[in-house]
């Protein structure tokens, strides 16, 4: 038996190691990347679904004119530069020598027509629309200039062109998601070409050898969609995949050890928060401790909301059940995007504070709610409402927590059977956080379209639209802090904390970790 | 006037597709408001309102049922919300992988569970039927999802002897791209392949052991003894075509099961099933694709069990002369 067990574990030593000496043979041979991605793509139609994993792949195979650095700033991208000739009125000026993926010459009426086409689109598509809403008309100068004429001033126009990707006129007009899925209109100034897709499985790119920027380290791109957390997992450590998005938080300590793996992390865009009824009066699902209605709504009192911000332990959350993968937040945005206020700190841990406010407010015994949030969007998501909701009941606000798949929660917010609710909120600046998140709710001018609590507040909706239609950069950034400040002063939210983005790579390979949480092959290198 | 039991079936499995488009409308009608979860967050609510209207969804449940009947009978089964092609030709693209992985189940677990049930069954009370009970409990008790996962550690991870997760690469046979056709393919099947079946399989092991002990103390057997024949000639001619038809009745419920529901493998392994497509479409609410997915589930299953129904009244010598007789007295 001894003997058995021995040769056994030497057979499987020997089969190991050649099977690993086989696979590093091969992976030196070609320059492949192999990746895993964590969500669903869903249609190749850059057009039809803003959705993180369908943009992910298209930004291979196209690009916008506008584009984003790692630190969630804006750079050139097909346009090389733009600025606003009158407060109406933006010009682009288009990058020269761009070839389509068939050869064709980059132009400006390709650009005009991706800006017209997510209000062309005859199906029904997943609002690129919003982000063409501004433009009023367009108007081709010459074949690298155009310029756009906006309906009202509005200074946010670069970073919603940046959604837009460009694709080809002649191969995208009168083209449906079929064209797109089989790759016949797949065609993009982008640094990869499309090869094949099969859906659910993979999509394989090749690298375009004619195109404008520095041309990536690898040939050849398979990207793998892999949504079960440890398969994706297993495959980075059975080296079936040379890189992964979204480290599970369980295993990021595990595949740290590993010599052979590293993970990278940077701060995301997305700031997790509470949004707090604050429009009812009463509140429909706030009791007292008895369980009868409260005939006030005790959110509508700052001192309130204030208490039930101490009352939370950040530091807790973002170290144990984030398991580091979290920053405590104060902000709408996160540290390096536009409109940050640094001067602005996470509320400190003071439960002892959180009592008294509240027995000041008139609730020394507290009361009861309930507190709602998803439980398949975020990370940790439906952990993070636990923690919450003990921290409130330990100072006095009895919590039940409501955690559902996000398709439910939705439902329910918007039936406004919701008190106070979960929210992930990613955004490249400040004031348009504060347009969709807490701007008094309009619907002609799309404001507070996600302000669950409708929170309202007249100044600051003033400096945010002021902010919007501000053209200069810097003075448009210290009237989005400023908006921010009042907000967050006012706890128009509860912001709990900006999520930690993580990729695993193989050793020998270099990514620069990016705020906007997308994962390129073009910008992987090899060491 | 005669009427032939294949068209009563037919009849009646009409009526329950009709019964379950209703169930299955309206179940997934209030699952939520999809439009949600479609628009982008910095949409207003105008767009908003323009993209319920294009999708139909301010119209009334009945109506909306109305058009989505009136569609279906016209093979139009709806626009898929999330990727914005037909329902029908997203399903049609996946049924291939899951059919494959499903037969391929099925196919592992009768080769090795009906032996085994048979050999347990045969002898019960010796060591090795012993033992093949005992795994057989293991082997519907152990979670798939775990089962996956240790399948994938153990070789995938530590003995690097097969791929963790997809698909391998498929040839086009008879228009439908097959994966078993390749190396490559048979490698990335085998794991997923083994994880579906270990539940089927301990299922048919028991199954098979109890009527198999059962018709061995059946009267016909000890005749047959005594008659003379070997006891391999009282297993193969005998026994076997007895015990045959709740193991057949089985076996197509659980086919049609492993078809529909192998979503927990599919998962795990990243095999781009439908089963996957049908998670993906329930967390999205993309209800057209639901719909037209338990639709065609349903009609799967009813066309299992008519085939099943089929084959026990063919092996039954009784059932297939009475089958018969009526075919030729109403001809």
């Amino acid at each position: 038996m001894k003997i058995i067990s021995q040769i056994s574990r030497q057979l499987t030593g020997i089969v190991t190691i050649s099977c690993l000496c086989l696979t590093s043979l091969s992976l030196s041979a070609a320059t492949e990347l192999r990746i895993g991605l964590s969500g669903e793509v869903t249609s190749l139609d850059p057009h039809h679904l803003a959705s993180q994993p369908n943009l992910t792949v298209a930004r291979h195979v196209f690009e916008s004119l506008v584009d984003v650095d790692t630190q969630n700033r804006l750079i050139p991208g097909l346009a090389l530069s733009w600025r606003a000739i009158d407060p109406h009125t933006w010009e682009f000026k288009l990058r020269k020598g761009v070839a389509f993926h068939d050869g064709s010459p980059f132009t400006a009426q390709d650009a005009e027509f991706s800006l017209q086409r997510p209000l062309q689109l005859k199906s029904p598509s997943g609002g690129f629309a919003a982000y063409v809403r501004a433009i009023a008309s367009i108007r081709i100068i010459d074949t690298h200039t155009l310029q756009i004429k906006t309906k009202s001033p509005y200074g946010a126009l670069p970073e919603d062109l940046n959604s837009i990707l460009i694709v080809s006129k002649k191969h995208a007009v009168n083209a449906n998601t079929d064209d797109f899925d089989s790759g016949r209109a797949m065609v993009g100034t982008g640094p990869y070409q499309f090869v094949r897709y099969q859906r659910g499985d993979r999509l394989e790119l090749s690298r375009f050898s004619g195109w404008w920027g520095t041309p990536p380290a690898h040939d050849k791109v398979t990207l793998r969609i892999v949504p079960s957390d440890p398969s994706r997992t297993a495959g980075l450590l059975a080296a079936e995949l040379d890189m992964i998005e979204h480290v599970p938080s369980a295993d990021i300590k595990k595949l740290s050890k590993n010599n052979q793996l590293k993970v990278i992390q940077a701060t995301s865009w997305r700031t997790i928060l509470l949004h707090l009824d604050q429009y009812r009066s009463p509140s429909p699902y706030i009791t007292d401790l008895n369980g009868s209605l409260l005939s006030k709504n005790p959110l509508q009192d700052k001192r309130v909301r204030q208490a039930l911000s101490f009352a939370i332990n950040r530091l807790a959350i973002t170290e144990r059940i984030m398991e580091g993968l979290g920053m405590p937040a104060i902000n709408f945005v996160s540290p390096p995007s536009f409109g940050y206020q640094t001067t602005l700190k996470p509320e400190t841990f003071d439960p002892i504070a959180a009592k008294q406010l509240l027995t000041e407010a008139g609730y020394p015994n507290g009361f009861q709610l309930t507190l709602s949030g998803p439980n398949n969007r975020y990370i940790n998501d439906d952990q993070i409402l636990q923690a919450v909701a003990q921290f409130w009941t330990r100072v006095g606000v009895r919590t039940t927590v409501e955690a559902l798949p996000m398709s439910t929660l939705l439902n329910k917010v918007r039936k406004e059977e919701t008190t106070i609710t979960l929210l992930g909120w990613g955004s490249f600046a400040a004031d348009l956080a504060i347009r969709s998140l807490i701007a008094t709710t309009n619907s002609e001018k799309g404001y507070g379209a996600w302000n669950w609590g409708r929170y309202s507040n007249s100044k600051v909706d003033q400096l945010m639209t002021t902010a919007l239609s501000t053209i200069d950069r810097t003075k448009r950034e210290a009237l989005a802090r400023e908006a921010s400040i009042l907000a967050i002063q006012d706890v128009a939210i509860i912001p709990l904390h900006h999520q930690v983005v993580s990729w695993g790579l193989r050793s020998g390979l270099s990514y620069t970790p990016r705020t906007d949480e997308f994962t390129l092959a073009q910008h992987v290198t090899i060491r | 006037m005669l009427r032939s039991p294949i068209l009563i079936r037919i009849s009646h499995s009409i009526i329950t597709l009709f019964a379950m488009s209703i169930a299955v409308f309206l179940g997934v009608y209030a699952l939520g408001n999809p439009v949600d979860l479609l628009i982008n967050p910095q949409a207003n609510q105008i767009e908003r309102a323009q993209m319920i209207t294009q999708l139909g969804l301010d119209q009334s449940l009945w109506v909306q049922y109305q058009r989505f009947l009136s569609a279906a009978l016209h093979g139009n089964w709806g626009i898929s919300f999330d990727s914005n092609t037909s329902a029908w030709s997203l399903i049609v693209e996946r049924l291939p992988a899951t059919v494959e992985l499903a037969l391929c189940a099925m196919c592992i677990a009768i080769i090795i569970g009906l032996p085994l049930g048979l050999i347990a069954g045969l002898h019960p009370s010796r060591w090795y039927s012993r033992l093949i009970m005992n795994g057989s409990i293991l082997g519907f008790s152990l979670p798939t999802f775990w089962v996956g996962l240790m399948l994938i550690m153990m070789f995938s991870v530590w003995l690097g002897w097969l791929p963790s997760s997809g698909r391998g690469a498929t040839t086009n046979t008879l228009g439908i791209p097959l994966s078993i056709t390749t190396i490559d393919g048979l490698m990335h099947l085998i794991l997923p392949a083994i994880n579906l079946a270990l539940f089927k399989l301990s299922l048919l092991v028991r199954l098979t052991k109890s009527s198999t002990t059962l018709a061995m103390l059946e009267d016909y057997v000890r005749y047959a003894r005594a008659k003379g024949l070997t006891e391999h000639t009282i297993i193969i001619k005998h026994v076997l075509p007895n015990i045959a038809p709740p193991i057949i009745t089985i076996i197509g419920l659980e086919l049609g099961g492993l078809i529909a529901f192998a979503i927990v493998t599919e998962s795990v392994f990243s095999w781009p099933g439908m089963g996957k497509l049908l998670i993906e479409s329930i967390n999205m609410l993309d209800r057209p694709v639901i719909v037209a997915y338990l639709m065609m589930i349903v009609s799967l299953f009813i066309a299992i069990n008519l085939i099943v129904d089929t084959v026990l009244i063919m092996i039954n010598p009784r059932l297939r002369k009475q089958a018969l007789s009526l075919q030729s007295s109403l001809a």
